[in-house]
């Protein structure tokens, strides 16, 4: 299948008076054509970094090295004009907090006439696409002649997404898409993301979440990070099934099923609290917090490694050659 | 007194006015009735504009009632007239906010605003300073702080767990009966989430604090309540042990049991709901949710419907009538 997005040992810190923030920290992954990938993590773990860093650099975010590569167009180091071509038609984004991006007081078609002008294409041709496209997104085309404080945030989202797919980008990176909605809608978001990749009117999406039960439903592949690192990847139902990362592990205990009431079963979350970026501790990052913790595993950063053919784990536990060199 | 106390809501409405003239009106909160006793954990769950915020200001006598009711052991709040009834009123009912950081006065030091709130309710501690720390100690303990992990930090110095787990100590420091928790958790992590509603769970069995827990996360609710009220556009739906969530009566719990991602469920059939698109404030003379239902009859825009007894729990549906 073919790559769509390819980041290798992929570095993003911010520049502070106190030093370097280790945000994103020798990041690898793939993306291939057609996938859902889900990448989770909580606040803090660089998820956000991330995929931000792909789209708009500034300062005080620095790349600091790795590759980045989104098909043959090598992101690291394009030009902010080419970056600017290649935003919407190539990839796109749906922020986090994007129901409240829109301003509310411009029109849906004023939007249509920016991104007209900017991509230099009539804008009628973009009002045609719009509509094309709010139809199958469910929206009533009088949206477009609409203010964003007249709609409600479930309708506000798609039209946030109706906007970022206007060019069919191969790659949508969702950032927490559906946080700020109401379950009942979330559903109905998640569902249509899905179904603009069966339609090919995508090629792959990124969904970023801290919520591992919402990536479950949609994702076929989960990307776990943990301060900055990646720590385990592999296919979204043995990961739910079979965590082997002790982060991803509790990360899923966590979360409590339905039909668990605490006078049946007391269950436990993570204690402590992750490290700070900017003076991460030796080894593992995640061995402070882990029950399984081993002396190796304070000294030595356990390299993201392949555990079988469709899984990759960071895990000292689960690495044969470690004793050969300790 | 602690262990006896009762909070009763009787027709408790809350109507908001908007726009310059006031003329439209929004009903936030619509006749609710609930009879809240000391010794369970009450969870109130609903979604963003349920009506369950405004539950929760009103019972914290933030926000006064547009009409009906709140009884606490038989006197209506809103007819205390005396500084110091109010204020016992506010010592035995504490509040707990979904947001820490602006819980706490940025500029100040954590430890001291703790020390406010003690001196402020028990000022004979200004005299003892070593059983005032002492004191202080022991609340933090109780939510698994120890006092050097706040002493001389200001809030965003923190972790929002800790700063959390901060501000139950802080609605602890009164001895009070009750505490309303609104959305304590959605901010906090998902990994610590549940060791913040363990908290609350210590302190219904270990302190006899009553906690009433505001929240829209099914399985949360389900997981942290030893009773359950379903909120729908400021009305209550449904009523009942944890376990009505499990086999929902009344269809928007139905709704909220089929659209909520679990970690162990994959969604499989197509939803056969609509979507709350436009939110309408106005409504008509019958169920709030015959709009959305899959299952609407006649009656249902037509006549509201009444309170039904399932026994274990409470449905708001025709669905159930008899007749």
């Amino acid at each position: 299948m073919e790559t769509i997005l390819e980041l290798e040992d992929y570095k993003v810190y911010y520049k502070t008076l106190s030093g370097y923030v280790r945000a994103v920290d020798g990041v690898s992954f793939t993306v291939k054509k057609g996938e859902i990938v889900g990448l989770i993590g909580e606040s803090g773990c660089g998820k956000s970094t991330l995929i931000m860093s792909l789209i708009i650099r500034k300062p005080p975010m620095i790349v600091m090295g790795g590759k980045a590569r989104l098909k043959s167009i090598d992101l690291i180091n394009i030009s902010e004009v080419e970056r600017r071509k290649i935003l919407l038609t190539k990839m796109s984004i749906i922020p986090q907090y994007a129901l409240d991006a829109l301003p509310a007081i411009k029109r849906i078609k004023a939007f249509l006439g920016d991104i007209a002008k900017d991509k230099g294409v009539p804008e009628e041709e973009v009002i045609e696409k719009f509509i094309e496209r709010a139809r199958i997104i469910g929206l009533p085309s009088e949206v477009i002649n609409m203010y964003p404080i007249e709609l409600s945030g479930g309708m506000r989202q798609r039209v946030v997404i109706t906007l970022a797919t206007i060019f069919s980008p191969d790659l949508l990176i969702a950032d927490e898409p559906t946080s700020a909605l109401d379950v009942t809608t979330q559903r109905h978001v998640l569902e249509l993301l899905a179904e603009l990749r069966d339609t090919g009117i995508i090629g792959s999406l990124i969904f970023v979440t801290h919520d591992i039960a919402s990536v479950r439903q949609i994702a076929d592949k989960i990307i776990v990070m943990y301060a900055g690192k990646v720590v385990e990847i592999g296919e979204t139902e043995d990961i739910v099934t079979d965590p082997k990362h002790p982060y991803t592990r509790k990360l899923i205990e966590a979360v409590p099923k339905l039909g668990i009431n605490y006078k049946k079963k007391r269950l436990s979350g993570l204690p402590g609290s992750p490290p700070s970026l900017l003076t991460p501790p030796p080894g593992c990052r995640f061995h402070p917090r882990c029950p399984l913790a081993m002396t190796i595993c304070k000294t030595r950063e356990p390299p993201l490694k392949p555990l079988n053919e469709s899984r990759l784990v960071a895990c000292w536990l689960y690495d044969q050659s470690k004793g050969e060199h300790s | 007194m602690r262990g006896k106390d009762t909070i009763v809501l009787r027709d408790l409405t809350k109507i908001f006015s908007l726009g310059l003239l006031g003329r439209k009106k929004i009903i936030a909160v619509d006749r609710v009735n609930l009879e809240i006793r000391s010794g369970e954990i009450l969870n109130i769950l609903g979604e963003s504009g349920s009506g369950k915020s405004t539950i929760a200001k009103m019972i914290l006598r933030l926000l006064r009632p547009t009409k009906g009711e709140i009884l606490f052991n038989n006197t209506n709040i809103w007819s205390m007239t005396k500084w110091k009834e109010i204020k016992e009123y506010y010592r035995r009912v504490q509040g707990v906010f979904q947001d820490p950081y602006s819980s706490f006065n940025p500029r100040r030091r954590v430890l001291d605003i703790l020390y406010d709130t003690l001196y402020n309710y028990f000022p004979e501690y200004r005299e003892d300073k070593v059983s005032a720390k002492k004191y202080i100690a022991e609340a933090l303990e109780s939510v698994g702080l120890n006092i050097s992990d706040i002493e001389g930090k200001y809030s965003h110095q923190l972790s929002g767990g800790q700063l959390q787990r901060a501000s139950i100590a802080r609605a602890l420091l009164p001895k009070p009966s009750f505490i309303v928790a609104d959305e304590p958790v959605s901010m906090v992590d998902a990994s610590t989430r549940i060791d913040i509603l363990n908290i609350f769970i210590d302190l219904k069995e270990e302190y006899g604090v009553s906690p009433i827990i505001i929240g829209h996360d099914y399985s949360l609710a389900y997981y942290a309540s030893d009773r359950i009220v379903v909120l729908y556009k400021g009305q209550i739906v449904e009523e009942g042990p944890p376990e009505v969530l499990e086999d929902p009566a009344h269809p928007y719990t139905r709704l909220l049991k089929e659209s909520v991602p679990l970690i162990d469920r994959k969604w499989s059939k197509k939803l056969e709901y609509r979507v709350g698109d436009i939110e309408v404030s106005r409504r008509g003379k019958g169920c709030i949710f015959a709009d959305r239902c899959p299952f609407k009859k006649p009656i249902c825009e037509q006549k509201e419907p009444p309170v039904i007894n399932l026994g274990k729990s409470k449905v708001k549906c025709w669905l159930y009538a008899s007749k």
